[in-house]
């Protein structure tokens, strides 16, 4: 297709598949837990208004994890249908990993998300608090298993390779692996921001109609706490991770950094802002740049040396312009979020955060923002990986399946056309659902009944056209 | 290598995955296949109910079979899947069809003509493409260097779109059967009709598939048809003539509920027929469980966390059906 081959496409399928996927268990990551902190506030103070909240975002939490669920089930497979290579070379240790997350969310299913979402009024308030509490846990514990997969491939340890398969020799190292514990934190700040702005973007929507309602203003202001807390947090974490990354994979931060060779000894490497990456002449185009800044950064040192892209190969190379670039983006949206932090911050020492429509509309265009940034951080770390599948040691092209390019293009398009109707059906009830007033009852079911946990979508009963309600 | 039990232990839990997945998920997708048999609103609505409450767990299933295959036997998991890429992926997609036009289907008026025929065409292509894997997996297909070694369309054959057709028999009779448990009065009665035609319709499927892998496969002729096996095994077609024989009584004494727990028993059947056949080969025609299986400590971490979750997949999945039991009738369910 388009002079592709069966690799490109297959990693396009990939990226395309895994991207979609991940903004709903993003999603349902950060909402879990803001639903439990809504809880908790409600269970503590017994204002009403938190008992609201969180009877708004729970639908919308049920529609957002059974759409990650739907796109889960595409990702259970694609390892083995385009990625052979990868999954009988490494599904000793992958394959364990990947089933325990798989584990976690059935039992998530099975136990705990029907009381969350049916079960208000079958069990007291502490153990429905309780669900939510096992609920967000849960999310978190599922996000463990997959980023200590993720991690795995990036900086693999605790293996032995014997025959060209990679065999577990201590599980201990294999699931706390150089990065594991940095990813884990970036990711899942990622999600909670993500869900502050998805959050106050719901917020702003209903205070722009009515800049009274009392469920809008709270939620609002619980969004902005987030993103002041959470992304400072974020730009630290971000930072040692940066820090872990150079250390591991020093080629992957070359790319980022669009440094093609090694500074001058005396110099320290220059931090670029903005530039034009030319794999051809191996230089940075119209490059605007800081002295020594990237030193700093990197090294904590005025002069010190980070390694330039000519310390290896060509083909060891990723694709520098879209890791450097989508760095770029993911990094601007952070600075760009963290303004809109500060903003809230004066706003609210001004007493003015309900009253300003410019804001409430910013934090409106904003709502994506997070989720943007994490996709980009995504495409950083895994393009960055490139041209590996496990850092060092399996290259992507050994990795992919034997297909022939029409098999890969086919399932391709599939893929792109039936996910462009089923997620856009999906964001249009979405959607719908944010504009309902904040304020209704909770459905009740359970296992066997008609609403029940394993089809999450049935906690909305709205209908999806408009005017004709429910049949 | 040979003696390790531990992968047959893995290959007992698969087979019980892949079981309960054909069960249940087998006469959801019966109901889509009967869809374009009922013409009226009201019946599709009683039929889309009698799942309702269940078809998302039963999928569960297939992705609790998938992923274990992963993890215990990655070898099976990265040959099969390329070898029968075009009908697996098909599969998925019409599954995800199926599921959504299932769950929308219920919040829509006007467009609700359009998720009847997504949810009816996705069962049905699902149904033909697990059937066309089936075939292919049971065919065989080239392995080498533990890659698959062969071409696109190996996976397309005769037998294979036989074995597509065969499976929409067996799913419609599992559909049909779950709803002369599940429906009464006028309805009933039309699925009491088609059960009887839709089970020697199974049985000839069963036969001409019994008749057809020996003749291709002299492996198979050997195990069923040497002596002493023949004995022992030949209790296999002859439960399978019992269990046809008392359908059809059940069906004229109208007990509904055997006659579903009968049309299970015939699959059950024809999965250990299946068995029977290859094991221990795990991917046709040579490559055994033991060849397959990851590592050692790989299987036993997995083990682990199935032993916890297992029980309880299987005890809340038996307490949904039970709050479930009864009939559903017009006007009741899910709105």
């Amino acid at each position: 297709m388009l002079g592709f081959d069966a690799l490109d496409l297959a990693r396009f399928q990939f990226a395309f598949t895994v991207s979609f996927h991940i903004i709903f268990p993003a999603f349902s990551i950060g909402l879990a837990s803001f639903l439990m902190a809504t809880e908790a506030l409600w269970l503590k103070t017994g204002n009403e208004i938190y008992h609201n909240i969180y009877r708004f975002w729970v639908r919308i939490f049920a529609v957002v994890f059974g759409l990650g669920v739907v796109s889960g089930v595409v990702m259970a497979y694609e390892f083995g249908t385009n990625w052979s290579g990868f999954a009988e070379r490494a599904g000793d240790i992958t394959g364990v990993l990947l089933t325990y997350e798989v584990l976690t969310a059935f039992f998530l299913e099975a136990g705990f998300l029907g009381i969350m979402l049916f079960g208000e009024k079958k069990v007291g308030r502490r153990l429905h608090f309780i669900a939510t509490c096992m609920v967000a846990v849960g999310t978190l514990i599922s996000a463990t298993w997959i980023l200590m997969s993720n991690s795995f491939m990036q900086t693999p340890s605790g293996y032995e390779v014997v025959g060209g398969r990679f065999e577990p020799a201590n599980w201990l190292h294999i699931m706390f692996n150089p990065s594991f514990p940095y990813r884990l934190v970036h990711m899942v700040l990622a999600a909670f921001i993500s869900v502050g702005f998805a959050v106050a973007g719901g917020g702003a929507y209903h205070l722009l109609r009515n800049r009274e309602d009392p469920a809008a203003r709270r939620m609002f202001s619980m969004a902005m706490w987030i993103i002041v807390v959470a992304l400072p947090i974020q730009i630290i974490a971000g930072d040692a991770h940066g820090l872990n990354t150079l250390e591991h994979q020093p080629a992957k931060v070359a790319a980022m950094e669009g440094h093609w060779e090694n500074g001058p000894s005396e110099e320290g490497m220059p931090l670029v802002l903005f530039g034009l990456p030319d794999k051809e002449n191996e230089r940075n185009r119209f490059e605007v740049a800081i002295p020594h800044a990237s030193s700093v950064i990197l090294t904590h040192t005025w002069d010190g040396q980070i390694q330039g892209l000519s310390d290896w190969p060509q083909e060891e190379w990723p694709d520098v312009a879209l890791v450097f670039w989508s760095f770029r983006i993911m990094v601007g949206l952070g600075f760009l979020m963290l303004a809109i932090g500060l903003v809230s911050l004066f706003l609210r020492w001004k007493k003015t955060l309900y009253n300003q429509a410019w804001f409430h509309r910013i934090a409106l265009i904003a709502s994506p923002a997070g989720f943007i940034a994490l996709l980009a951080g995504w495409v950083t770390t895994e393009g960055g990986r490139q041209p590996w599948v496990v850092y060092g040691l399996m290259r992507t092209d050994d990795a992919v399946s034997p297909l022939h390019a029409s098999s890969v293009s086919a399932s391709l398009i599939g893929f792109i056309v039936v996910y462009a109707i089923i997620f856009g059906i999906g964001t249009y009830y979405f959607l719908k659902l944010i504009k309902h007033e904040p304020t209704e009852n909770m459905p009740a079911g359970g296992a066997g009944e008609d609403r029940q946990p394993k089809r999450p979508f049935s906690a909305a009963d709205d209908s999806l056209e408009e005017q004709h309600k429910g049949a | 290598m040979g003696n390790d039990i531990l992968p047959v232990v893995w290959f007992a839990l698969i087979g019980l995955a892949i079981m309960m997945y054909i069960i249940l998920d087998g006469f959801s997708l019966g109901i889509g296949i009967l869809f374009p048999f009922v013409k009226e609103g009201k019946y599709r609505d009683i039929m889309m109910n009698t799942a309702a409450p269940v078809w998302d767990g039963n999928q569960t299933w297939m992705i609790l079979g998938g992923a274990g295959l992963y993890g215990a036997f990655p070898l099976a998991y990265a040959t099969i899947l390329p070898a029968m890429y075009l009908p697996l992926i098909l599969m998925l997609l019409a599954l995800i069809f199926r599921g959504i036009a299932f769950e929308f289907r219920f919040k829509s008026n006007r467009s609700r003509k359009w998720f009847d025929f997504a949810f009816s065409g996705g069962a049905i292509v699902a149904t033909f493409a697990q059937g066309v894997v089936l075939g292919g997996i049971i065919g065989g297909f080239q392995v080498e260097n533990r890659q698959y070694a062969g071409n696109t369309f190996d996976w397309f054959s005769i037998f294979g779109l036989f074995t597509g057709i065969a499976l929409l028999v067996g799913y419609a009779l599992l559909g049909a059967a779950w709803l002369v448990v599940k429906t009464e009065g006028n309805l009933q009665k039309r699925f009491y009709r088609i059960v009887r035609p839709l089970t020697l319709l199974l049985i000839l499927a069963m036969l001409i598939i019994s008749i057809w892998t020996p003749l291709s496969n002299d492996r198979i002729a050997d195990r069923w048809f040497n002596f002493p096996n023949i004995i022992g095994l030949s209790i296999v077609p002859i439960l399978v003539v019992v269990l046809t024989l008392s359908i059809i009584r059940s069906i004229a004494k109208r007990h509904e509920k055997l006659i579903f727990i009968q049309v299970v028993g015939l699959f059950l059947l024809g999965l250990i027929g299946l068995v029977i056949s290859f094991f221990p080969v795990l991917i046709p025609p040579d490559i055994t469980i033991w060849d397959a299986s990851s590592h050692r400590s790989s299987q036993i971490f997995l083990l682990v966390g199935y032993s916890i979750l297992l029980p309880i997949v299987l005890a809340y999945t038996a307490y949904s059906y039970w709050i479930f039991r009864g009939k559903v009738r017009e006007g009741e369910g899910y709105h």
